[in-house]
């Protein structure tokens, strides 16, 4: 494979001025992520400079055949760790030629509400811990798991360290260190409790931010996958039984509640949050009910509890929040398929804009 | 893979300033390593100037699930020779919220005994001799051994070369690199009696650096296996029979040991340890008694006995040092599973604290 890394690897930027972009946007399941590549020329510094582009939405389920082309908005661009240089990744939304939003387009929304004056008042961070399983590839089996039975239980796994308790670091780390150099706020890595289960966090990211960054990490994590031959899965229960589930915890605090006097801020919200349980767990991520048991960490998805350092809890508030009176709380309802777009602008909404 | 490890390999110091750091601790049963990562935002050497963090103690034996938050203090910085760059390993201890050191944190008072004037005083010199056996992964059958079988009997593999009797050496070799790198004091390695086991030494190390970097070389070896796809084992007695077991052999002295004179001091400081034979031989690890049996270099475990040049005693002193009157000895009781924390500070507090 030595010619074919070589010509992978060649740095362009004494050949020529012009740049590739790799345009990435999310399918028609709402999980799928797709990207296509094209040449700009010169460097890239903002989106604005991008053109806008399109795709053959009939081929993604988002469009229909006789009428397929959809419109890629650029809204955010990253260095590209894969082909480095001056290369760029961008996340963009989607749109009807006439300018609307196509219906899996969830960034719209949440920009609209993240753009609300109370909204940017309040400079909501997220610091969301997105948690993945990785699959043999053939057998669609958890990598490191014997192939027609199971590893021992669980216990030994969790930030754990040997060829028989973690599988697949190489992955892990290629990630951590692909999302730092695409400047993703990539806050911490480390291994789950059920074996071949890992998680990395983004943030704290402000506002639209947290969910840019989020797609974009889940993108590179994918592409680091397939060079590895290993199936990333982000199903929220992929191994029934006395296994754990995958979540995408989101941590979340206002000026109000970062600021003095916080820690009052936070409980009103966490109540505003309880009124509005239903909702918020309808748009939490599909199969929720499978990996929410009350068992395994997680509190029982018809149960909202909140509670001081219960990872047992709905919502979680750690101790140096309560400690200093201020702070931030954790929302650990989110499944690890969860739409950020969402997530990120439900609770905010509820919190900051609703009044009950 | 090679585009993994352009990945894995990246060095991030030309786009960004910002570090990883990975916190070690150690886990619930006392031996079990954990470890996780977060990004820092630029480089530091002293651990006083690490943030605390946390982990959940109910993942791994060491806190309820209502109440799982344990704090991690960060104790000693090591260069990490994985990430390279900037990235650092740091030893940590565990904590309950309200400051306490957790029943399984055995440095919080090791540090206490380290620190006490006398101690202080005495500057107490350790070199430890970590054995480990090597053992193929999905069978638990030392590296080397045939499946279903034994390897010819002892006599051909210590310090031996050959792919028919020394089995491992290249996760030895970048152990021992690998420690240097980091900025451990690690002062040697060897091929073992048994084959598929092999020691390395890690001194002369003071107070309770002595433990710190026993630790983290014992997390970097085990980092290393996983990379080979070997499992590491610290079983005292592996494998039943004529084959050698496990152990931790601590080298020690102390100022007035080191100092002209010194013979009579050492011979002081043995009587006490013989004295106090049974509760070192309890905190000296789990298992011990399958391997100190009298034979196999090794003395019975209820026999306190010591000699110079002695192989079989418990407490070995070289000829060098009776020859010059002043120097070290050996304590050859120690388990390979011992904690170094517990024994290096048990050693320090017996011939130096205790009155007859």
């Amino acid at each position: 494979m030595s010619l074919l890394n070589d010509l992978i690897n060649l740095d362009l930027s004494e050949t020529t001025e012009k740049t590739i972009v790799e345009y990435i946007w999310i399918g028609g399941s709402g999980m799928d992520l797709r990207s296509k590549a094209r040449t700009i020329s010169g460097p890239i510094t903002d989106p604005a400079q991008l053109p806008k582009w399109n795709y053959d939405g009939s081929s993604t389920g988002q469009a229909p055949g006789e009428d397929s082309e959809v419109i890629l908005h650029p809204q955010a661009i990253f260095p590209d760790p894969f082909r480095r240089g001056n290369h760029i990744l961008v996340i963009c939304d989607t749109y009807t030629p006439a300018g609307e939003p196509i219906p899996t387009n969830k960034r719209y929304n949440a920009a609209k509400t993240f753009s609300h004056p109370d909204v940017v008042a309040e400079e909501p961070w997220y610091g969301i811990e997105q948690e993945y399983t990785l699959l043999q590839k053939d057998v669609k089996w958890p990598l490191g798991w014997p192939v027609g039975g199971f590893p021992g239980p669980q216990g030994p796994y969790y930030c754990a360290i040997g060829a028989d308790k973690a599988f697949g670091r190489d992955i892990v780390d290629a990630h951590y260190k692909a999302c730092l150099y695409a400047g993703i706020n990539i806050s911490g890595i480390n291994g789950e409790v059920m074996p071949g289960q890992w998680e990395y966090q983004v943030g704290p990211s402000v506002g639209i931010s947290a969910g840019d960054q989020v797609w974009v990490s889940r993108y590179i994590l994918e592409r680091i996958t397939e060079i590895a031959g290993v199936v990333v899965s982000f199903d929220p229960k992929p191994i029934p039984g006395d296994w754990n589930g995958a979540g995408a915890h989101t941590n979340y605090s206002t000026k109000s509640m970062r600021s003095d006097g916080g820690y009052e801020v936070i409980k009103a919200a966490i109540d505003k949050l309880g009124l509005k349980h239903k909702e918020h767990i309808a748009a939490y991520g599909e199969g929720n009910e499978r990996r929410l048991t009350g068992r395994h960490e997680t509190a029982d998805i018809n149960t909202f509890l909140w509670g001081v350092a219960n990872r047992g809890a709905s919502i979680r508030v750690g101790r140096d929040t309560e400690k200093a009176g201020k702070g931030y709380f954790e929302d650990r309802r989110p499944a690890s398929n969860m739409d950020p777009y969402v997530v990120t602008s439900m609770i905010a909404e509820t919190t900051i804009l609703w009044k009950p | 893979m090679t585009l993994l490890s352009d990945l894995i390999n990246l060095n991030l110091s030309d786009t960004t300033e910002k570090i990883i750091a990975e916190y070690i601790w150690i886990g619930g049963s006392g031996m079990d390593l954990r470890s996780k990562a977060r990004t820092l935002s630029g480089p530091v050497n002293d651990p006083a100037k690490l943030p605390k963090w946390n982990y959940d103690g109910s993942s791994t034996g060491q806190a309820p699930g209502e109440d799982s938050e344990v704090i991690l203090y960060p104790q000693a910085i090591f260069r990490d020779p994985f990430r390279r760059g900037n990235n650092i390993l740091v030893m940590c201890d565990a904590y309950t919220p309200a400051g306490e050191p957790i029943s399984t944190n055995k440095r919080h008072s090791a540090a206490q005994i380290f620190s006490h004037p006398d101690v202080v005083a005495e500057e107490p010199w350790y070199g430890i001799e970590q054995e480990y056996t090597l053992l193929q992964k999905d069978v638990n059958w030392p590296m080397g051994w045939p499946a279903g079988g034994y390897p010819g009997p002892q006599g051909p593999y210590y310090c031996g070369v050959g792919a028919d009797k020394a089995f491992g050496r290249d996760i030895v070799d970048s152990h021992y690199k690998a420690c240097l790198y980091a900025g451990i004091n690690i002062s040697g390695v060897n091929g073992e009696v048994m084959p598929g086991q092999w020691e390395f030494q890690v001194g002369p190390a003071v107070g309770i650096s002595a433990g710190d970097e026993l630790w983290v070389a014992r997390y970097i070896l085990e980092r290393i296996t996983e990379i080979a796809g070997v499992v590491l084992s610290f079983d005292p007695k592996p494998i039943q029979g004529d084959w050698n077991g496990a152990g931790a052999h601590t080298n020690y002295s102390t100022k007035s040991m080191r100092n002209d004179g010194g013979f009579e001091v050492i011979k002081k400081a043995i009587e006490k340890l013989g004295l106090r034979h049974k509760e070192h031989i309890s905190a000296y690890g789990e298992g011990n008694e399958r391997r100190l049996t009298g034979k196999h270099e090794t003395a019975d475990i209820n026999t306190f006995k010591w000699g110079v040049a002695n192989r079989g005693a418990s407490v070995r002193v070289g000829r060098d040092t009776e020859k010059a009157g002043k120097g070290y000895f050996e304590d050859r009781r120690p388990a390979s599973n011992m904690d170094p924390y517990v024994v290096t500070s048990m050693i320090a507090q017996t011939t130096i604290l205790m009155k007859n």
